[in-house]
């Protein structure tokens, strides 16, 4: 355990450069917006002089190294500094968005999950026969569509014209409060405050674009499915299984599955990162209040702060993932080591 | 040779997908290359008489909102969109081919300066890099497609990475090393051939990738700039009509770019039977 | 099955965003008939409009919760919808003013009706220092200010408890009007004093998220970048008694969900809606629409005379002679746009303003004057359009760039993100050819010439100059509009704007409203925000 523990925090060393990296790229690249913070920050109508106290009270005055220290000190004492667009500090905005983006990414991911796996088992087991090319043609048609593209011809069709789904407004109907803050997530929250109906209300809030954000899943999860049932089904114990008499279902879920699931995680790990960056124009499209469409806005708005924050608030998410992988693949399968 | 197109054959026979992927890949081309002289209008005459017509026989997929004929836009879109994936992906392969080669192959500090650039960049989330880049360059077709090229560098890297490090010291490798070949000449005729069927995999996955993301781009309003005809643009463009049931302003766009990200995707699939079928998952 | 038809309780605080003194809103089962469900395109930002950074959906708190010394009145338009009159100034916090003699001070009687949200009655302490800080801290505030002649503390004086005075250094028709603009708001001083710390004496951070009024309405949720919440003041005494209790105003990004949201009836008030939809509605007949021409405001093509070859006024008039007038209104604005072309006279009959420029599309014309002033082969140039202001501006620029092409100008068509776009045409005025929509908050004429037509000034992107402008608009900006010279500048002004066209109107803009034939009272405001004290609902 103790060799574990000590490869844990390896890992996590080697992460660093690339936080680094990042954290030099993402200030750099904000830099180099077009669009002039002072004058935006300003507000309308500001003269000459009312832009340089501004640019002198944002200390955008100094020099880029200046600047570049300034803003990593303020990083370690935990401040990311103050968004321009909404007024609020990029650190409460980042916590209260983060839950509504993880919130649409793992119902996304649940989603996807759920189609995928039954078809990809489904294609492994009929390889080659018109089931494995129908599988294929679904999965990669999902991984083929715009998302926002989809996502707004959902709306069309299940709000505008059918009325089946509640109006694309974010993570509520307009008539409801959000429950009590415990996880950040309506669904848990809700559930917790025992109250139904904001439960319901926000699931549904939830179908549309966790559906558009899971057909997007689709297709890498169910290739994996496929691949790793395919290995399993070949191999000796699947076959020893069957020789045995043991029932298909038995051996399909017991025995196949059980082996193939282990690369599928690694999978999902990568899926899961990809679709947190991925859901950003989904986000757009529903209102979602999530971190992507607040980064949206912030690139656009040349919003210094906001922008910093949320691509360091990301690739911090992305190297946690990772690594969360990556421990539960060690403790449960003895064959990995954490270096490879 | 000749055992090579036999697999081909086979497995376009084992596999009727790939034959109608490859089929409409040959529609897509041809539209890209003769578009300009198939379009049955001009794609960028407006006509305010004409605003938002409904398909008809004259205008097979309607008109837009300055009266302009959206088949023909269409049509003439696919240069454009082929035009920025192929370069974004040639870009990618050949400065992510080149890096990654260097990398496996002589291992060390290059590998591990390498293996931190990329690593620093697949750390960040893909699209919003894309975004930030075309956001600081500018917009224009040139710079879409650097964004797209820089943000597909890691796939590269490290797929020819792992396959010039299997393959440094194999026999081949080693017989050229003692017949006096240099580094570099070794790398060029021996390693890269050899890592080209991997990577073909990955530029086909990849070309449906490039134009989903120069879509989206443009979706944002940070794309080709108007009034070029490009599939994301008229899709966002015409994504504002839909609730007013100007429908197929965003349709069509929308599943022609979906045809053709869809048709690479499946070229991907049969390309990966093809060079090794047993690695087909 | 429609169980959302009413607020539905948690009674809980969500984060920091909510207000301390209102924590829920209460629950209510009589369905939505005092409750209004505003939908917007962007959301507000701070509830201090004079903090920096403060963007334009945020003035409309500032107009609802605060209350100012004088407001503008509303009138009925020929087609019944309501709008402010810009001639009509109303009592509000000031019961009564008058002007002294040489016209160089304003004393304000203060009503003993004004109290703030916490019983106070409003002082003209609180109002000096409201003003003091208007001017104090500086950015649009205190430029917002300054065209209203009032530029120091030292001007405001408060004579006794109930009295204020503004001292003048020249009597100005400007300053009257400029005390019913949205900035110069009353704030509880005592409230804010006691937040106040050396680093911030006029309490930014606290007035920022924690209004401090005596409104009509006061916030009761804020939730940045989804919603927030007006609830009504129900011991607000300075006017009739607002229809609606609640407020909800939603923040939907996409224009197409807004007008989803409006058709479908989940949404009352669609404020702002683009042109297109705004005639559909119009037609569609389910959703009345209310809308004006947006008074001192002009959609214009700026031609910037730093860059060649607009500094010549023949290329500019050639210009201006080959603008497909026509198919803009018709395909730009859907018609939602007043025309402000085919004038027959070079010089103006009236002071109406804004009025038809003599222009109409003529080509032969065009290319006349532009082989005139040798540039016969035509040249190539730019357009530079707002991202942010793309529903008419992407249209617009595609037909300008069309219909140059046929005079031999080759227009390439540049889109500008929004933040930069300030920077861009307005700060740095650096754009040859670019789409631009200043309106003057004041309604008149003059006071868009000094805004636009001056040398230096933020809207001359064009960076025109013309020392018989400048000397025109310095001459008439403060003059009475009785004075038997105004009217003589002002017609001087806009024949010298006809002749030289740095800036060539297109058309004058409408403000359009959206909203469910239940909603009666509404009106639109030269702020182009919601003022939410007029509207009922049936």
């Amino acid at each position: 355990m103790r060799t574990k523990l000590h490869q844990v925090g390896r890992r996590l060393l080697q992460a660093l450069p690339s936080v680094f990296g990042v954290v030099v790229i993402s200030f750099a690249l904000t830099r180099a917006l077009p669009g002039d913070p002072a004058i935006y920050f300003a507000g309308a109508m500001a003269d000459k002089e009312s832009i340089e106290q501004v640019r002198i009270a944002l200390g955008l005055d100094r020099s880029w190294l200046e600047q570049f220290f300034i803003y990593v000190g303020n990083l370690f004492k935990g401040d990311m500094g103050l968004s321009l667009s909404t007024g609020q500090p990029v650190l409460q905005e980042l916590l209260t968005r983060l839950p509504a983006s993880l919130e649409l990414t793992f119902i996304g991911l649940g989603l996807a999950v759920l189609l995928a796996v039954p078809l990809g088992i489904l294609a492994a087991t009929h390889p080659g026969s018109w089931i494995d090319h129908v599988c294929r043609v679904l999965v990669t048609a999902g991984v083929s569509l715009p998302t926002f593209f989809t996502g707004l011809f959902l709306i069309y069709i299940f709000y505008y014209l059918l009325g089946w789904a509640p109006s694309p407004l974010g993570r509520l109907d307009i008539l409801y409060l959000s429950p009590p803050t415990v996880t950040g997530f309506y669904t848990i929250d809700s559930l917790l405050a025992r109250d139904g109906e904001t439960f319901i209300s926000s699931l549904k809030q939830l179908i549309l674009p966790a559906f558009t954000l899971g057909l997007f899943a689709l297709a890498p999860i169910a290739r994996m499915t496929r691949g790793g049932m395919l290995g399993a089904l070949s191999s000796d114990y699947v076959r020893t299984a069957r020789a045995n008499g043991l029932a298909r279902a038995t051996v399909l879920l017991t025995y196949a599955f059980r082996n193939a699931a282990l690369p599928l995680l690694t999978t999902l790990g990568m899926v899961f990162s990809f679709l947190l960056g991925a859901n950003v124009l989904v986000e757009k499209v529903f209102s979602w209040p999530g971190i992507g469409s607040f980064a949206i806005e912030a690139l656009v708005a040349s919003d210094y702060a906001a922008v910093q924050g949320f691509v360091l608030t990301m690739a911090l998410l992305f190297v946690v993932v990772n690594l969360t992988i990556d421990v539960i693949l060690t403790l449960t399968d003895p064959r990995v080591g954490l270096d490879d | 040779m000749t055992r090579f197109l036999k697999h081909f054959r086979y497995v376009m026979g084992e596999n009727p997908v790939t034959v109608f992927a490859f089929s409409l890949f040959t529609v897509i081309l041809f539209m890209g290359i003769f578009g300009h002289w198939i379009a049955p209008y001009d794609p960028l005459a407006t006509n305010t008489a004409m605003t938002l017509k409904p398909p008809s026989w004259s205008h097979p997929f309607g008109t837009d909102h300055l009266g302009r004929d959206v088949f023909s836009r269409v049509i003439v879109a696919t240069r454009l969109d082929l035009g920025i994936a192929v370069s974004a992906v040639a870009l990618s392969f050949l400065i992510g081919s080149a890096l990654g080669c260097s990398a496996g192959f002589w291992g060390g500090w290059p590998d591990r300066i390498i293996g931190r650039f990329s690593d620093t960049i697949m750390a960040f989330p893909l699209f919003v890099l894309a975004m930030g880049i075309v956001a600081a360059m500018g917009n224009s077709v040139e710079n879409i497609i650097y964004a797209t090229a820089i943000i597909n560098l890691p796939f590269y890297i490290r797929v020819s990475r792992t396959e010039a490090s299997v393959r440094r010291n194999a026999g081949y490798v080693n017989a050229a090393r003692l017949s006096g070949c240099t580094d570099g000449r070794i790398l060029a005729t021996q390693v890269f051939p050899n890592i080209l069927p991997p990577m073909m995999i990955q530029i086909s996955l990849n070309m449906g990738w490039a134009i989903l993301n120069a879509a989206g781009l443009s979706f944002i309003g940070l794309g080709v700039r108007p009034p070029d005809a490009e599939w994301g643009i008229m899709v966002a463009e015409g994504a504002t009509y839909i609730v007013s049931g100007e429908w197929w302003l965003a349709l069509f766009p929308g599943a022609a770019l979906m045809t053709a990200v869809f048709c690479f995707n499946l070229l991907g699939d049969g390309l990966r039977d093809l060079v090794d079928p047993l690695r087909r998952t | 099955m429609r169980r959302r038809d009413f607020l539905k309780t948690a009674g809980a605080v969500t984060g920091a965003s909510v207000l301390p003194f209102l924590k829920f809103l209460p629950a209510e089962a009589a369905g939505r008939s005092d409750t209004l469900v505003v939908v917007a395109g962007q959301g507000i930002n701070s509830l201090d409009l004079h903090r920096k950074g403060t963007n334009r959906p945020s003035y409309q708190v500032t107009v609802n919760i605060y209350d100012r010394l004088v407001r503008f009145g509303v009138t009925e338009l020929k087609d019944g919808s309501l709008s402010y009159d810009s001639t009509k100034i109303e009592p509000e916090v000031a019961e009564s003013w008058t002007t002294s003699k040489d016209g160089k001070s304003l004393t304000f009687k203060i009503s003993p009706k004004a109290k703030f949200w916490d019983g106070s009655p409003v002082t003209a302490h609180d109002v000096k220092w409201s003003f003091d800080r208007a001017v104090s801290l500086g950015g649009f505030p205190a430029v917002q200010m300054k065209a209203g002649s009032m530029t120091k503390p030292e001007q405001f004086v408060v004579v006794d408890d109930m009295t204020f005075r503004i001292d003048l250094p020249k009597p100005s028709k400007l300053t009257l009007p400029d005390l019913a603009v949205p900035i110069p708001f009353i704030i509880n001083s005592k409230v804010a004093k006691a937040k106040a710390t050396e680093k911030d004496p006029w309490a930014t951070e606290y007035l920022h998220k924690n209004p401090a009024g005596s409104g009509a309405y006061k916030i009761a949720r804020w939730d940045p970048g989804q919603q927030f919440v007006y609830e009504r003041n129900e011991d607000w005494a300075l006017g009739t008694k607002p229809g609606v209790k609640r407020v909800i105003v939603r923040e939907v990004p996409s224009a197409s969900t807004r007008r989803a949201l409006t058709e479908r009836g989940d949404a009352d008030l669609y404020m702002n809606v683009p042109a297109k939809d705004a005639k559909e509605f119009k037609e569609g007949g389910k959703i009345k629409v209310s809308g004006a021409p947006i008074d001192n405001c002009l959609h214009v093509l700026g031609l910037n005379l730093k860059h060649k070859p607009f500094d010549n006024k023949k290329v500019r008039q050639a210009i201006a002679f080959a603008l497909p007038y026509k198919e803009i209104v018709e395909a730009a604005a859907y018609g939602r746009g007043k025309p402000m072309y085919g004038a027959k006279e070079m010089t103006p009959s009236t002071i109406k303003w804004p009025q038809p420029f003599p222009y109409d599309t003529d080509f032969d014309k065009a290319k006349a004057l532009l082989t005139e002033a040798g540039f016969g082969k035509g040249f190539e140039t730019t357009l530079s359009y707002n991202l942010g202001l793309a529903d008419w501006q992407e249209p617009t620029a595609l037909l300008i760039q069309e219909a140059l092409g046929k005079i031999g100008i080759k227009v390439t068509l540049d889109k500008i993100p929004g933040a930069n776009w300030r920077t861009a045409a307005l700060v740095k005025k650096s754009l040859p050819m670019h789409l631009e929509n200043f309106g003057g908050w004041l309604n008149y004429p003059d006071y868009y010439f000094f805004w636009a037509y001056k040398y230096g000034h933020l809207f001359n992107s064009s960076n025109y100059k013309n020392p018989e402008v400048e000397k025109l608009v310095d001459e008439t900006l403060h003059m009475s509009v009785e004075d038997p010279l105004y009217a003589a500048n002002v017609m001087k002004m806009i024949s010298i704007a006809f002749e030289d066209v740095p800036r060539i109107p297109l058309y004058q803009p409408y403000l359009d409203s959206a909203m469910q034939k239940s909603v009666e009272g509404y009106a639109s405001w030269f702020h182009r925000q919601l003022d939410c004290r007029t509207i009922s609902k049936a």
